[in-house]
């Protein structure tokens, strides 16, 4: 499974929210490669998982994956919960 | 053979392979992760170097429709272009002075009362190559430069945090995340200007503002828009017959703009490209032992961490910021009438990501009128500070882009002009 995690220069803050997510899915002991791009990347990357913040989530819609997106970049709980129930949808957990 | 060692480490790209390698193997990682992460890091230097020359050759047409059309040097402020530049002479020193720097950021956060660890590695990276430039040109070399760079990219990694925290405070509500980001300076400033003007003013969130604008967060489609248009204005000045016969082999000037415009963006898009590549491995070392050291460190993370929190605020600031930079430049000109100086234009990246920030600041202080005004004052800022940093770069002040966000600003003409009265 792929997670891809957007912001607008693909550098800062998707790479934090990536590291987060790396370590959640070790709680959850889930397998899954993650990371992080800019948005016009985005579209040419294929995954399961797009992660985004509010205010760009609405781009990433579309691709061909769930999406999540985060009312808080640093609230490892909401990222816990969203990235959870979305990973129970798809059957993963 | 210590011979051969030295010339290997003075290889920029194995040298920052090396310092990957090391944050690899002190978290213990597998022979072949650390193998795949010290190909990737060196990899992603060398991708840096290559889109260097993407942008320098389409900044180099800018430039000389500038010249031709203008009489004066036109400088477009981004920090991607700029770097990739420096790396090239730089690349040794950068290296050497990132990874000690982020070791001082450490051992300031354990010992003294500024508890931030400063996570944006991008500008680590950027803040340690522009250190570097200026202490070359200030004439200093060897152990020196590297120990006296590491130490002020230490103290830059923890100072700035600091003077962002009250407003961050304010921004986020709680005291746990710090903020990242070189263009504190502006942002504090926005902060200020925002409590003297917004008095009684309404949040920017309590109103509908067009969504529109939002795909302007895709740095490529914002860089070959705003460059498009730049490159036109440039070409027409210079004239159809100027750019026909020197610059695009008898291409259509206006086509040959906008080709060299969005070759602009894609120099920029490898270079970042690159620099994800080289970071993908230092920063969660360097995340890893921060915490292991520094229990109660505060994280501080780059700018769009504040982005959520006002929306709105976000596209005000980076079109009032913008507004700032074409009034900037339009002073500039008309000072050039009288004295030359360098006329620096309104570059996208910094208007939007330090723009849209300064927005957020503003907006926390003084609402609606905060976030415009205080934006304006940032965009201002960063149009007036590269003029006084191009100088102390030494060759690189004459390159045709410069240093964007303030902290760069501050910092390299505090640092350049003392390092004047020391060495002259």
């Amino acid at each position: 499974m792929n997670i891809l995690v957007c912001c607008g220069s693909g550098l800062g803050s998707s790479f934090m929210i990536q590291i987060n997510i790396e370590k959640i899915l070790k709680e959850l002991n889930v397998e899954g490669k993650v990371d992080h791009a800019d948005l016009s990347s985005a579209k040419g990357v294929k995954a399961d998982i797009y992660v985004g913040t509010r205010d760009i989530a609405s781009q990433l819609y579309g691709l061909g994956g769930e999406v999540v997106s985060l009312n808080n970049m640093i609230d490892k709980n909401e990222l816990k919960e969203k990235l959870s129930s979305t990973l129970k949808e798809m059957g993963k957990i | 053979m210590l011979k051969v060692l030295l010339d290997i480490l003075s290889v920029p790209a194995i040298l920052v392979g090396v310092i990957a390698m090391i944050g690899l193997i002190v978290q213990k990682k597998s022979f072949s992760d650390t193998l795949k992460g010290t190909i990737k890091t060196i990899l992603g230097f060398l991708i840096l170097g290559g889109g260097a020359g993407i942008v320098v050759g389409s900044l180099g047409y800018f430039g000389a429709m500038f010249q031709q059309g203008f009489g004066i040097q036109g400088v477009v402020p981004n920090n991607e272009a700029i770097v990739s530049l420096a790396l090239k002479d730089y690349g040794t020193q950068t290296s050497l002075i990132m990874a000690f720097g982020m070791l001082v950021n450490i051992l300031i956060a354990r010992f003294t009362k500024l508890k931030y660890i400063f996570l944006t590695g991008h500008h680590t990276l950027y803040m340690a190559c522009m250190i570097a430039a200026i202490l070359v040109a200030g004439g200093m070399g060897g152990a020196p430069l590297v120990i006296l760079g590491s130490i002020l990219l230490g103290f830059t990694m923890a100072f700035f945090p600091a003077i962002a925290q009250p407003t961050m405070r304010k921004i986020t509500g709680t005291d746990e995340v710090g903020f990242g980001h070189f263009g504190t300076v502006g942002y504090v400033l926005s902060a200020w200007v925002g409590k003297l003007v917004g008095k009684g003013s309404k949040s920017t969130e309590d109103m509908d503002f067009p969504k529109g604008l939002e795909f302007l967060r895709d740095t490529s489609v914002a860089i070959s828009l705003t460059m498009g248009i730049l490159f036109i204005i440039v070409a027409i000045a210079s004239g159809k017959t100027f750019v026909e016969a020197n610059l695009s082999g008898g291409q259509n000037f206006i086509i040959f703009s906008i080709i060299q415009a969005i070759t602009f963006a894609g120099g920029i898009y490898i270079i970042l490209a690159g620099v994800r590549l080289i970071l993908a491995e230092i920063v969660p070392a360097f995340k890893g032992i921060a915490e292991k050291i520094v229990p109660d460190a505060k994280p501080a993370l780059d700018c769009p961490v504040v982005f959520p929190y006002a929306p709105n605020a976000v596209l005000i600031g980076f079109l009032s910021s913008f507004l700032g930079g074409i009034v900037g430049m339009i002073i500039l000109i008309l000072i050039g009438r009288s004295i030359p100086v360098a006329i620096i234009l309104p570059g996208v990246v910094p208007h939007f990501f330090c723009g849209a920030t300064a927005g957020v600041f503003g907006n926390a202080t003084g609402g609606r009128k905060g976030a415009f005004w205080g934006s304006f004052a940032h965009g201002l800022l960063i149009t007036f500070l590269p003029v006084f940093l191009m100088p102390v770069l030494g060759g690189l002040g004459y390159a045709n882009t410069t240093f964007s966000d303030a902290d760069f600003g501050v910092v390299g003409i505090i640092l350049g002009n003392i390092l004047r009265l020391f060495v002259k």
